[in-house]
């Protein structure tokens, strides 16, 4: 909502006040005003002219050469435009005017012909095209014949003038219009608002006789007014009118149509002018279309209606889709003499769902789905009618032709000060509530301590006790509401333990060197289930923005590829990341996919990258691992947790593990596949993809001290030759189920392939810790448990003990 | 005899000085002072001195041994210093050379924020409460007062994925469903999460963004419990010198709904870039619980009241980082990530 403060004195007093500080009170009591439009711009010297002379330009057909009065003096005026002529009175920007963008005027010559000043179109003074009256569209603007050659044609246009621009929260649609802003303004500042006085004269003429009025809809259409203005001149508005249109952001077109449209703007009323003749029924029918019925709207648009959509018939065929828009058959032209003036109550409902259906959103419909007041149908009918009558010369027909069945009692509000201030935790006194109320116009009587408040028609967002405690506080000042903290019942407060655990995932996967990302959970139907853990039917959006992001995610490893590329591109070559995420899977739950939250990994690049001591690592396998272990170790869970390889869609076939804690598989882990880091632009990554949920749900035992041992241990070493195809974990698990209790550590620090060993085999070398925490162990026990290890090797591993 | 062992001292103290390690020390010291050297010797061969020169003898050599011994480990003490020194310079290195990086990670800007928000609100006696990113329209909308058809429901255009299914557009959900989880008791809780808006995404918006919620439910919770709750939270987060300001806004499920705004923390309130020289910068929405959400919910209104506060650790994060793009949040360059590493506590 665009507000002329010009406008708005002429229904409240605010003079005196600068428009910032205006416009900060209104923003601090409850409507946000986005910007400050001084529609001057920094414009001067221009001025009113009367072009006293106009011929062609010697040297150029499209120019002429105009001698032009601006008061002082004649100027020589070369101008471009198509429709200058001889006798018109114009905007002049005279030599040395500034005009908006700080673009000044200055002598020149064109083609040869001395140029002092410009003539200019209304869009050289900062109005947007859109809305110059559609004849001045492609040319100057042409003032009215009475405009005073030389006086400040800025004064004229009304482009002195300040407009406050509205961010209107959806509540507060009774400042969709001036009288509206004038209430709201005036109870911030104390002062009173003036009503436009409506006083016209009638003809004998009765409208009832020249109209009939029906409506076969009255739950979408309770209320309908209309008026038959006749004898109409249709023709420009005066300049007033055109200005305030212009300031508020519409375009003027005819009287009839800009009157139609002030009253929009003054009342919050939309109008809607008929054709008399063109109605050629004398006849008015409201009622629901028929379905697949048609309608050509004044933007020239064949539209085809719905049954549930209310229209305005002449008892044949729809002239209107009802507060919406009106037809082309019944448009008012140039030469309607007859208008009919509709003013009605359009339920928001109806004309929400019918403007929506078409795309059809226009400042009238905006209004009717917010629900308009109900006590100024009648007002802003008779206002239209005065209006035409003044400037249209027209002859009102006396009385209207109505229906009124729309419930015009207020809402009645009871509410006592004392629980306004317990809810505010305030103590303002029952005399400040009760002047809020009348500087808000809100009729209210103080019975028994109580008020008993009518809330006004035009505030349709005043339905509850809460709504007048809100009236009341942000008309005291929200500053003077103190501040205090909730009395409530002593509660601890913090995480579950489910939220401390991950929290500890995050410091662990951080210390181990990996950053934190968040990415997007909507991704493409192909990628949806790429690397993903466990499938299921997708879930996909109904009306996806785009292909890319249509469809939830089953897997984050996607999208961390994503990122490594991106980084990698950007010559960040080595990079670590995880990320905690939900992945879903639609699977009913609640009626609800089921969503499960995931952690995942990507490292690619160097891990260690340490180049002036020749220390430089690539990432590899094991340094993922070690980092699933140490954060399955930091969270009580490594015991049990082993790895099995594993053949997985898009991962590298022999370097790839599931993940296993106890018998559940909990997680996969592996290098990408060779040909899809090619597609990736990628080099050796690995990833690894975690069921979050299903590992913090584990329950662990409690974190008990082990006494540290106080007697020695003994190591042992072994090297063996096995088979290249035995595992390393299974030769460890024959070394611990055969060392015994005594057995208290397997570290494998050696592994070898190549020369000096047997094709087909490898060296595997592990140390071995005895100990007891007791007593010191003698030779003799370590030298048995140690034969029982060697003995177990050769026999369930096939090993060849070396040296 | 005499004269011969003189002369041997004279050699040995010579041999002393002329050694320029420890190891051509040692030398000298197996040499005169050793089980087969000339000292040894001399001593050995008093027996077959007459017994009167003996002692004098004895008394003598004696004297030569402590010398040479004396001087010796003098030299040995000054040839050890010079040998560590030596070390001592060969092991000498460049200090400026680059140290060996800790690898490490960091939380995302994201996560950063919100954990600073739950802490402090832990810190007040508030619960941490999640809930799902597909959610019901009923709790996305209908259980806030946001009824089908809803006018502000054009506020906020959602992913739908069913009818009745879409991606919650906001952490509210939470708070419903939590509402009518406590049956009536009273709660104190924060909401964080991911949330979703049918946006196209630019510097300023985003299709997918984070949210924090807070919500109070209890007897008489006034609207001054909720001014003083954010007052001290704007200290805790943008630093003790900052004011609030709270405006009318409209929420659907908050009466009175309001907007709060601190103090710029940059200019200090006297009008800058960050704050548009205003002086003031919109932070988070906020309320009293509408009637109808309490209700709907199972409490009763006229005995139970509470306030919610909501706000975009997106935009917490830009304004207290100068982050000027919402798209960095998810493109997780690490050059961007890894920047927010160090504490400010």
């Amino acid at each position: 909502m665009l507000v002329s403060t010009e406008w708005l004195k002429d229904y409240v007093n605010i003079d005196g006040i600068p428009a910032p500080e205006l416009a900060e009170s209104i923003t601090r009591s409850g409507i946000e005003v986005d910007a400050i439009i001084n529609r001057s711009q920094g414009m001067t010297n221009v001025v009113v002219g009367h072009v006293l002379e106009c011929v062609q330009h010697p040297d150029a057909d499209k120019l002429n050469v105009c001698q032009v009065d601006i008061g002082a003096e004649t100027s020589q005026i070369v101008c471009g435009a198509p429709n200058v002529s001889k006798g018109q009175k114009v905007i002049v920007a005279k030599s040395g005017a500034v005009l908006p963008g700080g673009f000044e005027i200055k002598q020149a010559k064109l083609r040869g012909v001395e140029s002092n000043g410009m003539i200019c179109s209304l869009q050289e003074l900062g109005i947007e095209g859109r809305l110059v009256p559609k004849e001045y569209a492609e040319g100057i603007y042409v003032l009215p014949e009475d405009a005073v050659v030389g006086s400040n044609a800025l004064k004229i246009l009304e482009l002195d003038d300040t407009v406050l621009e509205f961010d209107l929260t959806p509540n507060r649609s009774d400042a969709l219009s001036m009288l509206g802003v004038a209430y709201e303004v005036g109870a911030i500042l104390s002062q009173e608002v003036k009503l436009p006085e409506i006083a016209y004269e009638e003809s004998a003429e009765k409208a009832e006789d020249v109209l009939k009025l029906r409506i076969d809809a009255k739950d979408e259409n309770p209320m309908y007014v209309a008026k038959v203005v006749k004898n109409v001149k249709i023709a420009e508005s005066p300049l007033w009118l055109q200005n305030r249109l212009m300031a508020s952001g519409i375009r003027p077109h005819n009287n009839v149509v800009d009157i139609t449209n002030f009253i929009l703007l003054e009342y919050g009323q939309p109008l809607h002018a008929f054709d008399y003749d063109r109605l050629v029924t004398g006849e008015i029918v409201v009622r629901l279309a028929e379905e697949g019925e048609k309608i050509t709207t004044l933007d020239e648009a064949e539209r085809t209606l719905k049954s549930h959509q209310l229209v305005i018939t002449n008892g044949a065929e729809p002239v209107a889709i009802a507060g919406v828009m009106g037809g082309a058959n019944s448009e008012v032209h140039d030469g309607t003499t007859t208008v009919v003036i509709e003013s009605a109550y359009f339920t928001p409902a109806t004309v929400r769902r019918t403007s929506k259906e078409h795309g059809l959103h226009s400042d009238a419909s905006t209004r009717f789905e917010k629900g308009v007041d109900p006590e100024r149908v009648v007002a802003a009918a008779e206002r239209a009618a005065q209006l035409i009558a003044e400037l249209a010369d027209g002859e009102v027909l006396a009385g209207s032709v109505m229906i009124d069945e729309l419930d015009k009692t207020p809402v009645q509000i009871t509410i006592s000060p004392d629980y306004i201030n317990s809810r505010l935790g305030m103590k303002i006194s029952l005399e400040d509530m009760l002047s809020i109320l009348e500087r808000l116009k809100f009729p209210t009587e103080a019975i028994n301590g109580q008020l008993v408040i009518d809330a006004p028609t035009r505030r349709q967002d005043i339905r509850i006790k809460e709504d007048i405690i809100e009236e009341i506080a942000r008309m005291y000042g929200y500053d003077n509401i103190p501040m205090t903290l909730p009395i409530t019942e002593s509660n601890p407060g913090g995480l579950t333990p489910y939220q401390k655990k991950r929290r500890t995932v995050k410091a662990f996967l951080e210390g181990a060197g990996l950053y934190e990302t968040l990415t997007y959970s909507l991704t493409s139907a192909k990628e949806a289930q790429t690397y993903a853990l466990e499938t299921a039917p997708v879930t996909n959006l109904l009306m996806p923005i785009s292909e890319e992001r249509s469809t939830l995610r089953q897997s984050i490893i996607p999208h961390l590829l994503e990122v490594a590329t991106y980084n990698v591109a950007r010559r960040n070559e080595s990079v670590g990341f995880y990320e905690i995420s939900s992945v879903f899977l639609d699977e009913e739950e609640d009626g609800l996919p089921k969503e499960t939250a995931h952690v995942a990994s990507v490292i690619t690049g160097n891990w260690v990258d340490h180049a002036w001591q020749a220390d430089t690592k690539k990432v590899d396998f094991f340094v993922l691992k070690g980092i699933v272990e140490g954060l399955m170790d930091s969270l009580g869970l490594v015991d049990e947790l082993t790895f099995e390889q594993a053949v997985l869609e898009g991962m590298h076939p022999g370097r790839t593990a599931n993940i296993y804690h106890g018998n559940k598989r909990i997680g996969f882990i592996g290098q990408i596949h060779p040909t899809e880091q090619n597609k990736r632009d990628l080099k050796e990554t690995y990833v690894m993809e975690m069921n979050l949920d299903k590992i913090l749900s584990i329950e662990t035992e409690e974190l008990l001290y082990v006494p540290v041992p106080r007697h020695p241990s003994i190591s042992r070493d072994i090297a063996l030759v096995v088979s290249s195809d035995t595992s390393a974990g299974a030769l460890e698990d024959v070394i611990r189920r055969a060392g015994g209790e005594l057995l208290t550590g397997v570290k494998l620090f050696d592994l070898y392939e190549g020369d000096n060993v047997e094709s087909g085999k490898k060296s595997v070398a592990f140390s071995l810790k005895y100990q007891d925490p007791e007593r010191t162990l003698t030779d003799e026990e370590v030298v048995k448990a140690h034969e029982k290890v060697l003995a177990a090797l050769t026999s369930e591993a096939g090993a060849q003990l070396r040296g | 005899m005499e004269q011969q062992l003189n002369e041997l001292k004279e050699q040995a103290l010579a041999k002393i000085q002329e050694a320029t390690n420890v190891k051509e020390l040692n030398e000298v010291r197996v040499a005169y002072l050793g089980r087969k050297g000339p000292i040894t010797d001399a001593l050995k061969g008093m027996g077959k001195l007459p017994a009167e020169e003996r002692p004098k003898m004895g008394a003598l050599v004696n004297v030569i041994r402590a010398t040479v011994t004396e001087v010796l480990e003098e030299r040995m003490a000054k040839l050890e210093e010079d040998a560590i020194n030596e070390q001592l310079e060969k092991e000498s290195i460049d200090v400026t050379l680059p140290g060996r990086p800790a690898r490490t990670g960091n939380h995302h800007p994201l996560t950063r924020v919100v954990e600073e928000i739950e802490d402090f609100f832990i810190s007040m006696g508030y619960e941490v409460a999640e809930g799902p990113e597909v959610e019901k329209d009923y709790y996305n909308f209908e259980a806030l007062n946001l009824p089908k058809g809803h006018p502000a429901r054009d506020m906020q255009d959602s992913f739908y994925i069913s009818e009745d299914i879409l991606l919650r557009t906001h952490t509210s959900p939470v708070q419903a469903r939590t509402m009518e989880a406590k049956g009536g008791a009273p709660i104190k809780i924060i909401c964080p999460g991911k949330v979703y808006r049918r946006d196209s995404d630019d510097a300023t918006h985003s299709h997918q963004f984070t949210q924090i919620e807070g919500l109070v439910i209890g007897d008489d919770i006034r609207m001054s419990d909720l001014k003083g709750t954010l007052s001290l939270f704007a200290k805790k987060m943008f630093g003790d010198d900052r004011e609030i300001r709270l405006r009318p806004s409209f929420f659907p499920f908050t009466e009175p709904s309001v907007e709060m705004d601190i103090s710029c923390f940059k200019c200090g309130g006297d009008g800058c870039n960050v704050c548009k020289k205003t002086g003031w910068i919109e932070i988070l929405g906020a309320g009293m619980v509408h009637p109808n959400v309490l209700e709907m919910a199972g409490y009763d209104p006229s005995v139970v009241t509470g306030f919610a506060f909501g706000m975009g650790p997106e935009r917490i994060a830009m304004l207290k980082y100068g982050v000027e793009d919402i798209r960095h949040f998810y493109t997780n360059d690490v050059r961007f990530v890894s920047q927010f590493h160090r504490t400010e506590a």
